[in-house]
């Protein structure tokens, strides 16, 4: 990665214009031609330094649900809990973190109802109670990882 | 207030925009609809605020982004709207929630900090306490060891992608 995919990545973590020649308007702004920019986006997606190049849907609008959950998950069983967990086609982020609610996770459903029955099969499945920590508000933020 | 065209619109955009010079014409042939109605659909869904943004999802790991860590305060109800609202200003708080407390969890202030090291995370949790004031709560610092799974949410019923956690 050079300056100039370092300076890509930057701006498109702005805005993608919605207009009929989007890259070529970015291209523009960054002194590129259109070419070189989408074969510069091209290769960040194939080598996996993006993962996505899209929208961002707001999942409660969409009539979708959210929430961020944990459990504590003992050592000796912690492979184990993650592959139980990681088969859930709702979980979509999974972090291990230290401390002694150690397994961190974000459930997405399509209905609010859905929530709760993955929460329930996971428990079932786990044997663990799982702490659901639901947003109440969402302080916005300019979410952007300087490159 | 989404009608069918919509959501078959948001379906074929969240795989991801073809990276080619007419990219909504694109959409358009896959979904048959005009290049001009895509460009105006998705304006619409943008300023109606269901796609909150355009643009790229990064893997912050490959960035550089190795340390993140999760931040909880058990902070009074009645200062939790100031503190949010103080927190999410600074630029290197890339999430930032109120959720409910939980029996035998306090916390109620939740913000992510996604730092190149555990020392400069620290140093900028060290900025944020001393600036919002947050000395006096109790908090937890939550670091990340590993990432298990990292994906954008794809549901066959549009759908949400997800800014990552």
């Amino acid at each position: 990665m050079d300056e100039i995919d370092k300076q890509i990545i930057n701006t498109l973590q702005d805005g993608f214009p919605i207009c009929d020649a989007p890259y070529r308007q970015v291209a523009a702004q960054l002194g590129l031609t259109e070419q070189e920019l989408i074969a510069r986006l091209k290769t960040l997606l194939d080598n996996g330094t993006l993962t996505r190049f899209g929208p961002l849907y707001n999942a409660e609008q969409m009539g979708g649900a959210l929430t961020l959950a944990a459990v504590k998950a003992p050592q000796e069983r912690y492979d184990e809990i993650t592959e139980i967990i990681n088969a859930f086609p709702e979980v979509a982020h999974n972090y291990a973190r230290s401390h002694e609610l150690n397994m961190w996770f974000v459930i997405a459903t399509e209905t609010p109802e859905q929530i709760q029955q993955t929460i329930d099969a996971i428990e079932r499945q786990s044997g663990l109670t799982v702490y659901n920590m639901p947003k109440n508000k969402e302080y916005f933020v300019n979410l952007k990882l300087e490159a | 207030m989404l009608d069918v065209k919509d959501r078959q619109l948001l379906e074929y955009v969240q795989l991801g925009l073809p990276i080619c010079p007419r990219p909504y014409a694109e959409i358009g042939r896959l979904c048959d609809m005009p290049e001009t109605e895509v460009i105006e659909r998705l304006t619409r869904l943008k300023q109606q605020g269901l796609i909150k943004r355009m643009g790229v999802i990064v893997k912050h790991r490959q960035l550089g982004y190795r340390a993140n860590a999760m931040i909880v305060w058990n902070v009074p109800d009645n200062l939790i709207k100031q503190l949010g609202g103080h927190i999410s200003r600074f630029s290197f708080v890339t999430l930032c929630y109120q959720r409910p407390r939980q029996p035998e969890w306090p916390y109620n202030l939740y913000c992510m900090i996604h730092g190149k090291d555990r020392v400069t995370v620290l140093n900028q949790l060290e900025q944020l306490v001393d600036a919002c004031g947050l000395s006096g709560f109790d908090k937890e610092i939550l670091f990340s060891n590993r990432c298990f799974k990292q994906r954008g949410a794809i549901y066959q019923n549009p759908t949400p992608a997800l800014a990552d956690g």
